[in-house]
């Protein structure tokens, strides 16, 4: 049952990425990942917010595990900054590398204080 | 006229096959993020200890992204659903962001330096091991077909 749980939330989480991405990467002209930053940053507030609200394991699962963990990557983050680093553009893969992880902490704090102290 | 109805016609095709990939992603994001829950039951750890299954996940999901883009973009044809399907969605959704991010914020301060970054070293690691590996792997065989064109 989780696992089926976990599958949907994915299922919807990483296609949710792919058309965001593809909505943010449109619409601007620099080699900077925008896309892939704001869904982890997204993706990192939502899941803050569920752990702080500590809901029933089959929420959880479907949006937590599944959906959140789905809709952020770090393997295309890896990616997209190991090839900034390629083509030598390495001030903009030192601020994707840790603007993201910088962001994306500040945001999961958000989302948690957010659930914790405000829900 | 009949242009009018051609570009219809090729709308209709694109929003087919937008519609084709976006599913292909769903499937592939789904596997993965299954795959990243079996890991985690099978290396479980509460926040006050550091979260190997998650490092284990994101450095596995980095090599293997690193290898796959490298055919992907170098070695292999054009085809329209590897990427989506592999890269996108089973590594997507088996890699990710946010477990990464809340973990830190739970766990004491040392601890969550040494994740975090850690992590985010490890993994661009992974991609670069990933990458060289497909290149290493795939220069072979491309090295000895272009030497045999040039041969005869």
């Amino acid at each position: 049952m989780t696992f089926l749980l976990v599958f949907l939330g994915g299922a919807v989480g990483a296609p949710a990425r792919y058309l965001l991405d593809r909505f943010i990467q449109r619409r601007h002209d620099s080699v900077f990942p925008w896309g892939t930053l704001s869904v982890n940053i997204i993706g990192s507030f939502v899941l803050g917010f569920v752990t702080g609200i500590q809901p029933p394991g089959v929420i959880s699962a479907l949006v937590g595990t599944g959906f959140c963990g789905g809709l952020t990557t770090f393997s295309t983050f890896g990616f997209e900054t190991v090839r900034l680093l390629e083509e030598g553009s390495v001030r903009a893969a030192a601020l994707n590398a840790l603007g993201s992880l910088a962001l994306g902490i500040l945001f999961a704090l958000g989302g948690y204080g957010f659930a914790v102290h405000l829900v | 006229m009949i242009g009018e109805r051609a570009s219809r016609s090729r709308r209709v095709t694109g929003d087919a096959r937008t519609l084709l990939v976006v599913a292909v992603i769903a499937v592939g994001g789904g596997l993965g993020s299954m795959a990243r829950y079996l890991l985690a039951i099978s290396l479980p750890s509460a926040p006050p200890h550091f979260p190997w299954a998650t490092f284990a996940t994101n450095v596995s999901g980095c090599f293997a992204l690193g290898l796959l883009m490298v055919f992907v973009l170098d070695v292999w044809p054009p085809r329209r659903y590897i990427r989506p399907f592999l890269g996108i969605g089973v590594l997507g959704g088996y890699t990710t962001f946010s477990s990464v991010t809340v973990e830190t914020i739970r766990l004491a301060p040392g601890t969550a330096v040494a994740y975090a970054l850690g992590t985010l070293a490890a993994c661009l690691v992974a991609v670069w091991c990933g990458m060289t590996a497909a290149r290493f792997a795939a220069r072979v065989p491309l090295r000895r077909g272009r030497a045999g064109r040039e041969a005869g």
